[in-house]
């Protein structure tokens, strides 16, 4: 069954209503915000660990969790809510829509969450080109201060003070200790943790960092209630999540669904399909380009959830659906993913900094077929180097794309090689339609 | 990681000053952070300086330091770190076409391919002869449901193309190079990123936007005050025996009601826990706020509800201080 309206979160993500205070007000946002708050904070927290929501940045924490984290008294240090809205994993664009169509979601979420965790201030670090987006966020701000919703003694009870602050086109500022030190002036380098944010974070202060997404729907999980969240999707995997389809179907979209939604309904309900038809599908990366792809067998029947997703060697991610049809040139494909890596690895820690334009490099001879067939095992070997020996997950995550290309495609790597030793042509696109 | 330097020193500036305007901004960005943070404007005061010469020259750089209280190295550091400064002269319009894979798969060679041919060799400071574009590539812009895309720079501000083709890049380069202005946005006519050939209405819903959903909430879930109110009805048909207050209230509320019935067991469970800690702090809460105890009961339809103050009317500034 599919999401219906009435229990979409976003009801605006399209733009097609009023984005202003007056219009989000009417949509429901701003509802009851007092009063929940009235509720207390072990009420929120407890709403949240309830609903089951996990954190919609790709690693998919618990979000309640992650704010009971924060220290019960604040101490000499204030309390900082950080919120992340440096979406740049590629096939991701769903925080874009919410920041400039459905901006009131996000500056209530960011009240109430602050509270729950005694944050008198928040930033809100969004990416450098998003600027026409931080402009209607800022705009939207300035409403939320001048009706007194936030700020100093402000309708809702909890002084409160909310701030953009902008990055500068880095990949890495995605990862919550690198935004951090972004956040103070320097270098997006991530930090060694321990100790974690919610120990010393920004400026040194117990801070927690989370999603876009994870924020914005806060305060509707606690107007509806956690049971009404809980109804969607499988245990362990609750709630409705903001999907974002790209590549090769037939209308890209953003659209939000219950999770749990078999992958290809989400596409052939929403995204018209695969271009040619699902027979033409190869294969699809499930959760933005940082998880390993799956083969069609696989997406006929895989279900897009945390716990499925990860039982067929992939994720969820930020549930960044890229599609590839039979045209596509996959190894191509992730050669150009490979690269991304090595253009965003911040240059902190070797095997990353090495590994991903040595990777890099072979992919692209292996996409010509300029290779031994015995180097991709070295490629795979090197990966598995690269994994896991990182200070951040940006190693993992420039690995996991090669391995997903070497697990599913193997055969295909090595008849290009087969065939460019032949002297036959690299590759053959199969028509798209 | 890209290894990036700064321009070479001939090309170099004598010096750098804001502008009447770029201090105003500054101005707006420094009351953002503790007084002993000020580096952490950084970022933002590199932007400005670049949005306002076009480029982020060395004695920016020495003139941010000196703003944001940090070592010259330091801001050296963060300028060639970041991808989005340029550290170079740019071409008026600086076109920066996302090659990443998503872009890379709905055509994004075929709009570079526009760009060599009319603009050249790429890197953004290999400018056209007229001196008007430069082009380069970058990665992922977020824009992945509206690709290809493009982001051009001008003195305007940055603007998104999306939904593009060769030809729609070439329109818009024809009409930026003859001075017109070019809507942001989709060429195709798509509003953002809303699907166009779903099997299924999506946001159609009128009872979404008639304003019901502002009507104030009875009562929260899994609150005292929902525990009492559930308590209150009818212990049979849940059907009948529901308050017609709730029916006919918003649909915020609806959904959180008509699913409790289903489990009926299971959300009076809930409500139990729900209760049992917050309780103390729900009275606290109210007594600190009001300076009087009042029933919880009683809170909601005593408080005059937040959502029936009339907005503010007054417009928000179209643009922020940048």
């Amino acid at each position: 069954m599919l999401l219906h309206d009435k229990d979409r979160i976003f009801t605006n993500l399209y733009g097609r209503h009023d984005w202003r205070l007056e219009g989000a007000k009417k949509r429901g946002c701003w509802n009851g915000t007092a009063e929940i708050l009235q509720q207390g904070r072990d009420w929120i927290i407890d709403e949240m660990k309830g609903s089951g929501l996990r954190g919609r940045g790709g690693a998919g924490f618990p979000t309640g969790l992650k704010w009971s984290f924060m220290p019960k008294e604040v101490g000499a240090r204030p309390h900082y809510l950080v919120v992340n809205a440096d979406e740049s994993e590629p096939g991701t664009c769903k925080d874009r829509e919410i920041m400039r169509n459905d901006p009131h979601h996000l500056i209530e979420g960011c009240l109430v969450a602050s509270f729950a965790m005694q944050a008198h201030a928040c930033y809100i670090y969004i990416r450098g080109e998003y600027v026409h987006e931080r402009e209607r966020l800022e705009a939207a701000i300035a409403e939320a201060y001048e009706a007194k919703l936030i700020g100093k003694d402000n309708v809702n009870g909890w002084d409160f003070d909310l701030y953009i602050h902008h990055g500068a086109g880095a990949y890495i500022c995605g990862e919550e200790t690198a935004l951090l030190e972004s956040l103070e002036g320097k270098k997006g380098q991530p930090r060694m943790k321990p100790p974690f944010p919610a120990g010393a974070g920004l400026y040194g202060c117990p801070t927690t960092v989370n999603n876009v997404e994870s924020i914005a729907v806060a305060p509707t999980i606690l107007r509806r209630g956690k049971e009404w969240f809980l109804q969607f999707g499988r245990p362990n995997n609750s709630g409705t999540k903001i999907f974002s389809i790209s590549g090769h179907v037939n209308a890209p979209c953003n659209v939000e669904e219950a999770m749990s939604i078999p992958l290809k309904k989400l596409i052939e309900t929403y995204a018209g399909g695969v271009r040619g038809g699902w027979d033409n599908l190869k294969a699809v990366i499930p959760g933005g380009s940082s998880v390993p792809l799956i083969p069609k067998d696989i997406c006929d029947d895989v279900l897009m959830d945390f716990d499925a997703l990860r039982d067929v060697k992939s994720g969820l991610g930020t549930a960044a659906v890229i599609v590839m049809d039979n045209s596509t040139d996959v190894v191509k494909a992730i050669a150009r993913i490979s690269y991304f890596y090595k253009h965003e690895s911040c240059g902190q820690c070797t095997p990353c900094r090495e590994g991903t334009g040595w990777m890099w490099r072979v992919l692209e001879r292996m996409a010509r077929g300029e290779a031994e067939i015995g180097e991709i095992d070295d490629l795979l070997d090197v990966a598995g180097q690269v994994e896991g020996h990182t200070i951040c997950a940006l190693g993992d995550a420039a690995a996991w794309p090669v391995q997903g290309l070497i697990r599913h495609f193997r055969h295909e790597i090595e008849d290009r090689i087969n065939n460019y030793r032949a002297g036959k042509p690299v590759f053959v696109p199969v028509a798209a339609e | 990681m890209s290894v990036r330097r700064l321009a070479a020193a001939e090309v170099q500036p004598e010096s750098f000053t804001f502008s009447k305007e770029s201090e105003k901004k500054i101005a707006f960005w420094m009351n953002k952070y503790p007084e002993d943070r000020k580096a952490s404007a950084v970022i933002p005061l590199l932007w400005l300086a670049q949005k306002q010469e076009g480029w982020v020259s060395e004695p920016a750089l020495r003139e941010i330091a000196a703003r944001c209280e940090m070592p010259y190295i330091r801001v050296y550091e963060v300028a060639t770190f970041y991808t989005m400064f340029n550290l170079e002269p740019v071409g008026q319009h600086l076109i920066q076409v996302c090659g990443t894979t998503p872009c890379w798969l709905r055509g994004a060679d075929d709009l570079k391919a526009v760009c060599e041919k009319r603009i050249g060799k790429k890197g953004r400071g290999s400018v056209s002869a007229d001196g008007k574009f430069s082009w380069e590539e970058v990665e992922c812009l977020g824009a992945c449901s509206n690709a290809p895309m493009v982001q051009i720079a001008n003195k305007d501000g940055d603007f998104y193309y999306e939904d593009l083709t060769a030809e729609a890049l070439e329109r818009i380069l024809d009409d930026l190079a003859a001075g017109k202005p070019v809507e942001m946005g989709p060429v195709t006519g798509r509003k953002c990123s809303e699907p166009t050939e779903a099997d299924v209405a999506v946001l159609a819903a009128a009872e979404l936007y008639d304003g019901s959903r502002a009507r104030p909430l009875p009562y929260l879930p899994n609150t005292p005050e929902a525990k009492a109110a559930e308590q209150s009805e009818d212990p049979a048909p849940v059907k009948k025996g529901r308050p017609a207050r709730k029916a006919a209230d918003a649909d915020e509320a609806g959904g959180a009601v008509k699913s409790a019935p289903r489990k009926a067991a299971k959300a009076a469970d809930a409500a139990k826990i729900g209760t049992s800690g917050p309780k103390k702090v729900t009275a606290k809460a109210v007594e600190k706020k009001t300076g009087a105890k009042k029933a919880p009961a009683a809170k909601t339809a005593a408080k005059k509800p937040v959502a029936k103050k009339p907005a503010a009317k007054k417009p928000a500034p179209k643009k922020d201080a940048e």
